[in-house]
Formats: C-alpha cells, structure tokens, sequence
C-alpha cells in the first residue's frame, strides 16, 4: 500500500463536486482510500485522520489530491479518473466561445433584466456574489449557511435600500413563478403565496397542500419565498419576510398567503402580525412554538380558508410497526423545521427532548450526539454541515449516527425524515432503506419516516415510499401525524 | 417563467434547475485572494458603493481631452530649476532604479545644474534636488517620466470645467531620457525639442485652437481604436491623424521651412508620438472619478521602477504599493531578461482607462510583439471585463461587435477573481544609462489590490 498526495495550486471544485469526485475514485480498482478537497482547515483535518502526509502552508486556494493505492495499481491510471471526474461538464456559456463568467456581476451582465441569482458558494463568500445581485436590481436566494449575522443584515439594509429580495441566507428552499430553487417540490401551479423561514417546513406545507390539491382544483402553489431560517430572530427582525410578504401581497394571481417559521423572536412574531394585518390579501400563520399549530394543522387551515375539508393524509406500512423495543424515543433529521416540529409535538407527550437544536438551552447535546434519554438531531444544522455537504446531499453523518442508535437496548422507536425534491439525491431510499432494515435487523425497533415528497418530484414519490416500507418502515406525509405515531407507539 | 437563473455555487443547484427546463448561466465561481473575505463583505454591503460607482463611471467617461496648448513645464506647472517630475509612486533617490536615475542625471544636465550627468547623482543624494510624482501634479510620464522646467508638455484641458493634465512630448525610440539614457546625443535631441519642436507645435496647436477650435485628443483616440492602434504600444494611426491636425498651421507658422520640415519628419518617424496624448487624456478622464467616498474604481496605476502603486476614487490620494515586476516579451539585439528593469512608468494610465492591454483586442498587429498570438489579445479584453465597472461606449473594438473597451477597474473585483489587469509595456535596461531593451506584457503586483481593499472597508460608515 502507498500513499500519493499532490497539491493543485489554483484549481478549484465546490465541496459537493469534489464529494462526488473522491466517491468517483474511490471506486476505482486499486484505490484503498481517496480524498479530493479543497484546502480548508477541515478537510486538512479529515485527510490528517486519514493518515496522510501533507506539506505545510496549504492555503484554501490548493486543491488537494489524496490518494491510497494498492501496490500494484498504476497511479497514473487513478490520478486519469481523478481528471475525468474533475473535468468540467460545463460548456461555454454562450456560443461565442466566451470564458464562463467569473462573478455574478458578470453573469448578470450577459443574462440581462429578471434573471434570478442562486448562490451556494461558502457562506463566508456569499454576501459578496448576493450583492451583485441586489444592486444590480435582481432578487437573490442564498443557500449557503455559515453567514455572519451582521453580513446578513447589512445584505438585507442593501436590497431594501434597492427594493429588492433576499431569500436566505441558509435558505434551503424557493419556489419562484413556479421553477423551484435549491431544495424544492415539484408541486402544482396555483394561487397560494408562502413566505417560509423554514426550508423543510415550507416542503412539508408544500407536499401537504399538492395532496389535498388532488381532488380540489383551486389548491396550487407558484411562490414560495424563503427569507431564511435566521430572518425571524431579533438581529433580523423580519427584513426579508416583510418584502416578500409586501411582494406576494402586490401579487393579482395570489389569493392567500401563509407565513411558515421555526419558533420566531416573540417580539418579531408580534410587529408581523400587526404588518400583515395592513395587506390586503388574507395571512394564515404558521409560526411554530410551545402551543401553537404545526405544520399539517396550519396547510389544514389554508385548506380551510379555500373551503375544503382536510384529506386523510396517507400512511404505509403501518402493519411493519409493532411495540416499542424501549424507552425512547430517537430522532434523526435532515431538515430542521422538521426536528423542531417533531420535539414540539413530543415534548407534550415524553417531556424533555435533548438535541443540537434544543428548545431550551439546557437540552442542547455535546458534540458526540448522544444522551441517555430522548434525542432528536438534525444533520442539517450549520454547525454539523461545516466544511461538509448538506444530509440531503450526503447522508453518511446520518447513517452512522442511525445504526448507533440501533444498537442501544433503549432505544423504543426510531423517527425520521426523507426529503425528496429537486436538488435532493437521486435515490435517497437506496441508502436509507438498508439501513432501516439493519437497524432492525436484531429486534424490530419501529421506524416511522415522514416522507416529504410529491407524485410530480424527479425521484417519485412511490417508489420511495415503497421501498422503505420494503425495508420495515412505516412511512408518513405528515411529519405530525408521524411523530404522533412514534410517541403513542412508545405508550407515552 | 420566461426568466433565467443565475447560479454561483455548486453546480447541483444549477442541474436541479437546468432539469426544470430553465435557462442557467454557470458563474465560474473561485475563492478570492486569501485575506480578502470579509473587506470583501463589508465593501459589497457599503450603502454607497453602487452608486459612487456609477458615478465615478459616468464621470471618467463624461470627459472629452482637448488639446488647449504646448507650454514649457517651468510656466504651466512653475516647475523650477532643481524640482524634478517623475513617474510612478514618491521615491527617495536612494531607492531608485537604473533608468529613473539616469533619466534624472541626464535632466540635471538638461537644465545646468551640473555639466557631466555623472556629477548629478551626488548631488541628488545629498538631497539637494526634489523629486515629486508628476500625478501630484496634474502629469503624467512615460517611462522614467523625468520632467524639468524646460521641457515642452502637452497641455490637455476637460473644457467643461477647465481641469487640465500635462506631459512631456515624445522622444522617439532606443537611446532616449525615459529609457534612462542620458548621452550627449539623448541631451542634444532634448535640447533640439525645447528650442523648435515645441515651439513649433506650440504654435500649430495655439493657431489650431483658436481658428477651428481645439484638437479632440479624445475624439482621435476613438477612431485610432478603430485602426489598429490599442494607444500604448501601437499609436500609428493616432500619430498621423495628430499630423494630418496640425501640419497645415505648422506649415504656415512661424517655424523656417527646414525646422518645419524636420518637425514633420521627426513626428512622421516616430510611431510612439501620439502616445503622449493618449495619456494626459487617459488621466484627465480619470481625474473626473477621484475621490468619490465609497467608490472601488482605481484612478491610477503607476509604476517608479522600484514600486508599483495603485489609487483608488474612494480613498483619496493614498498609494498603495509593492514591488515592480519585470516584464515578459520579446527583447531587442542581445538583451535578455537579466538586462531588464522591473516595471518603470505612468503608461499604465492607458490601462486603467481601458485601452492599451485591456484593447489588446483591437491591434493583432502587434501582439507578437508583446509576444502573444491573436486568440490572446481577444482573451485578454474579454478578461478585463471580468475586473472592470463598465464598458465605454465610445471606444470600441470592431473585431469584438463594437463592443466598448473594459473601463474602470474595480479593486474589488481583481481581489474576488484574483485577475490582474494586463498593461502592455516597453522595457528598460537596468543600468542607467542603457535605454530601452524589449516590450511586453506584465501586471501589477497582486498585494497590491487587497491593501486598498482594506482601506476601502475601513472607510465604510458603520
């Protein structure tokens, strides 16, 4: 076995790019081991752990090229697969034979009026690509996490001053006439307007209502605006929201509007509502909290508003489900709103809920993720996604946190999430269902996954469905009823 | 939706939204020059930077150079006997390099402050002369750029306001002061310049001025831009449309027949003339956009032999500064790299108005000079646009659908993508005395940008 590490000054990859490349090469025969990474002062890190040798004084402008070989494999032959996968699908941007653009001040320039910018660059970069945007009188959303609150305001004071609107950052999801933005639903056209703090809350909303709209035509969806998960807090105080609200509200194709966020700063939540009050289009209020609606009663709400009774939201698999193996209850999420709601709900029921996102300070978690008692994590939490992609992306954090949990005797009931969607894996369920089936492979712990998905999403909502229901699952729409489900299966 | 998105980022969020049918323009996104991060932020948030930028645009490119007058430096500038001009950033002579300090010997002389060049440099050292940037004084100098009393400028005047910029008239090519030569002949030619050629044209630009109004510098750069010319190593078609100008009113003025025709045959032969203009046009252009708070456009770039410096519109006349560079191109005889001084004059003013390298696409004839190929010089003005604030409209290159030249460097913009602005350049040999040694290509040093950057944010209101 021998190592090769070589330094690419000057080349560049994003994280999720170079993810997929060091997956590519890893399955090359002869390669042991095989990390392609910028850099950063994490992935030095991992590749130390790794037990690589690296030069001193690498900066995050060198690429790094790790690889552990078989003594009999050709390096020349692995570092061709390490070129293939890192050479540019990207073709030209326009027919010219032009270099591709290098900001988005730039791109804007050969776009032209009404383009809307996507930025997912590190979140240390991403106020400055966000700003070409605003200025240049185009909206932005930004999906990148790790944004300096001050930045964020200071970003925000800018489009304001520019009448423009900044969804994120951290904004996971975006609907926007109707094309949908980094984590998003395909979901059906219509007249409802939704301004989500929340990404995976907005998708929960968002699958909920393309249900219930399979038997009442008036029920679609063409905007979703996301603000981001921090634009209810005290710092931020609703800048982004207000726009979008004043946005939707200008709106003639918009007859409803609903309002979705993690547990917001109280005094924000209150100065919203009286704004909202002034618009001329009805606001329904999903703001999650200790007694206030979740995610289902709020989209049965705006149902409610068009007229329509609430549809019994679907489940399989309930027949794979029997007793609690144990005592408590383990969640595990990709999406944070989702967590957030499940630890609402069963905080009523289990009392106390330990997790990296705690609902009171004294809950939060160390940083192994694991307690002697009720936990709920999410894999999507910026200090978690540092320097790595996002669980909806990669799910190995997830999976092996999972299959810990499996083997505590305490653990009663598994509760998870799967987000399907634009931007999500391609096949998310061939890497949970497995391992949902190991997981029970020793006792059959019951695991209850919401699905968060749509008939019209690229991966499909069935086959999904049907495969972790295969693997011993019992799969809900509705992450409430889900957790429902999994704190009544615990006798709770 | 009939719109596009713009994504910037992972390439997945762009293929999850190409799936969708909708059109995506890639940003070709990469990390900016180290350090730079959060200036970055604090710039690109600044309320006013937008606007000051528009502004400083609009400025520099509302300004049209006139050419007003040919003056001796000791009456338009009160330059006295032992104040010396020169190119570039301040410097103390103890720092100067091979051509900034011949040229300075060979200027002393020039004036009679010693009788033997040689003499000058102790002189000098001792601290008995002054040196002073010709940008502190309204000028500009190619090269060495050395200006004394009694050298002839070009006098440029914005007529809107009356702001005016000054530069010394060309010398021609090889053994020349701005190449740091300072031989009896360099003396003899400069002494000829101050007695007839500029007497001589100060005349013709006087009768010209005052019988049809005053040449259009700007005007004649426009079309020269359409010739060939990229006004900083190639100024042919600008040289002799300057002569068409004013050879009637030579010939008709004050001048015998012989020095006129010696004026004419010396302007004839030397394709670098125009240049001279196209420069105190650039800086008169540029001027317009200083001192705007908030703005990153840089107003200058300059180069002393030793320093390269940049100025920025938002933060007043402060330099910023690091080590020249040497040049890489073609080289003349049996000069190599080792007979080449770093980087040497306010030629970069070209540059930083958007012509010379930044139109290297509109003069294929001399990118092999520069030692380039056309595919290049097309590449490089397209690059420039990538660091620039705005295209101009009225200097444009045919070869690229008229487009307008890359204008205004943003210094934010050369730190978030880490490309250098390309300035075309003539070398000059190292040892005083030598003159000129090759041309080419070369670029500031890259510190440079992230220093004022850091001066730009420190400078935004909290």
């Amino acid at each position: 076995m021998r190592d090769h590490v070589e330094i690419r000054t000057g080349a560049y990859a994003d994280s999720v790019t170079l993810l997929q490349v060091s997956r590519t090469v890893q399955e090359v025969s002869g390669v042991e081991a095989a990390q392609v990474a910028m850099a950063t002062e994490l992935n030095l890190e991992v590749l130390a752990q790794m037990g690589f040798d690296l030069p001193a004084d690498l900066g995050t402008g060198d690429m790094v090229v790790a690889l552990r070989l078989s003594d009999d494999t050709e390096l020349d032959t692995v570092l061709r697969a390490v070129d293939a996968a890192l050479a540019p699908r990207r073709e030209s941007s326009q027919e010219t034979g032009q270099a591709p653009p290098r900001t988005t001040a730039s791109a804007l320039d050969r776009t032209g009026d009404g383009a809307v910018v996507l930025v997912s660059t590190p979140g240390a970069n991403a106020v400055v690509e966000a700003a070409d945007a605003i200025t240049r009188g185009h909206d932005v959303m930004i999906f990148s996490d790790n944004v300096p609150t001050q930045q964020e305001v200071a970003l925000k004071e800018l489009a304001a001053q520019h009448d423009r609107l900044v969804m994120g950052p951290d904004c996971g999801t975006a609907l926007v006439d109707g094309v949908g933005l980094g984590f998003t639903n395909a979901v059906r056209p219509g007249r409802i307007g939704i301004v989500a703090a929340s990404g995976t809350g907005c998708q929960q909303v968002l699958t909920l209502l393309h249900t219930a709209g399979e038997e009442h035509d008036d029920v679609g969806v063409s905007w979703a605006l996301g603000v981001g998960g921090r634009d209810l807090s005290s710092a931020v105080a609703g800048r982004s929201t207000r726009q979008a609200l004043a946005r939707l509200d200008a709106d003639p194709e918009v007859d409803l509007l609903l309002v979705l966020s993690k547990p917001p700063a109280p005094e924000v939540a209150t100065a919203l509502e009286e704004y909202a009050a002034t618009l001329t289009t009805p606001v329904e209020f999903g703001l999650l909290g200790p007694g206030q609606r979740d995610l289902t009663a709020v989209a049965e709400a705006a149902l409610a508003r068009l007229g329509h009774h609430a549809p019994q939201w679907p489940v399989a698999g309930a027949e794979n489900t029997g007793a609690a193996t144990g005592d408590l209850l383990r969640g595990l999420f990709v999406g944070g709103t989702l967590c957030d709601e499940s630890m609402l709900l069963a905080a009523e029921a289990l009392g106390p809920i330990r997790s990296n996102i705690p609902l009171s300070p004294e809950l939060a978690l160390g940083s192994d993720l694991s307690a002697d008692d009720h936990t709920m994590i999410d894999f999507g939490d910026d200090a978690l996604t540092q320097g790595r992609a996002h669980p909806m992306i990669d799910p190995t954090l997830r999976l092996e946190q999972l299959a810990r949990a499996a083997a505590d005797p305490r653990t009663g009931v598994l509760l998870l999430d799967l987000v399907l969607g634009h931007g999500a894996e391609p096949d998310p369920a061939s890497r949970l269902a497995p391992a949902i089936a190991a997981a029970r492979a020793d006792r059959p712990i019951p695991v209850v996954v919401t699905l968060i998905g749509t008939d019209l999403d690229p991966q499909g909502l069935a086959a999904q469905r049907d495969a972790l229901v295969a693997a011993g699952a019992e799969v809900h729409l509705s992450n409430a009823a889900a957790t429902r489900r999994a704190v009544a299966l615990l006798g709770a | 939706m009939n719109t596009t998105v713009v994504s910037v980022g992972a390439d997945m969020f762009a293929d999850a939204v190409a799936a969708q049918a909708v059109e995506v323009e890639r940003v070709d996104w990469r990390p900016p020059m180290p350090g730079t991060e959060e200036d970055l932020a604090t710039v690109a948030t600044d309320p006013r930077r937008s606007a000051a930028n528009r502004q400083a645009v609009q400025a520099m490119l509302g300004v049209t150079a006139h050419l007003v007058d040919v003056a001796p430096a000791s009456e338009v500038l009160d330059l006295q006997p032992g104040q010396f001009l020169h190119a570039g950033p301040p410097i103390a002579w103890e720092r100067t390099s091979g051509p900034l300090r011949g040229a300075l010997m060979g200027g002393a002389a020039l004036e009679g402050l010693v009788d033997d060049p040689e003499d000058a440099a102790d002189r000098f050292a001792a601290g008995d002369y002054t040196l002073e940037p010709c940008h502190h004084r309204s000028a500009v100098g190619p090269m060495a750029g050395v200006v004394t009393p009694s050298m002839y400028l070009w006098v440029l005047e914005d007529l809107k306001t009356g702001r005016r910029t000054y530069c010394s008239l060309n010398e021609g090519l090889g053994k020349v002061l701005r190449y740091g030569a300072y031989s009896p002949e360099v003396l003899t030619k400069l002494r000829w310049m101050s007695e007839v050629l500029g007497p001589v044209l100060r005349d013709a630009v006087r009768t010209v001025r005052d019988a049809d109004g005053p040449v259009d510098v700007t005007g004649i750069l426009t079309q020269m831009l359409q010739m060939g010319d990229e006004a900083h190593n190639r100024n042919r078609a600008g040289t002799l449309m300057l002569l068409r100008d004013l050879s009637p009113a030579m010939v008709s003025g004050s001048g015998t027949p012989a020095e006129v025709s010696d004026v004419l045959r010396f302007i004839g032969g030397n394709d670098h003339f125009f240049l001279n203009l196209a420069m105190p046009a650039c800086k008169l252009a540029l001027d317009a956009a200083r001192d705007i708070p908030g703005s990153t456009m840089v107003v200058a770039m300059a180069r002393n032999g030793t320093d390269f410096g940049i100025q920025v519109s938002g933060t007043g006349n402060q330099w910023f500064t690091g080590p020249a560079q040497v040049a890489e191109g073609l080289f003349l005889g049996d000069y190599g790299p080792d007979d080449a001084n770093p980087d040497i004059g306010d030629s970069a003013i070209t540059e930083t108005a958007g012509i010379g390298g930044f139109a290297m696409a509109t003069a294929p004839a001399i990118v092999r000079l520069v030692g380039g190929t056309v595919p290049d010089a097309l590449a490089t003005t397209r690059r420039m646009h990538e660091i620039t604030l705005a295209e101009n409209p009225r200097w444009s290159v045919p070869v690229l659908e008229f487009q307008g030249v890359p204008t205004g460097i943003d210094a934010a913009l050369v730190c978030r993508t880490g490309i250098l602005p390309q300035i075309n350049t003539g070398m000059a040999g190292a040892v005083a005395g030598t003159g000129q040694v090759g041309a080419g290509l070369v670029t500031p040093p890259a510190e440079i940008f992230p220093a004022a950057l850091r001066a730009l944010a420190a400078a935004v209101p909290a």
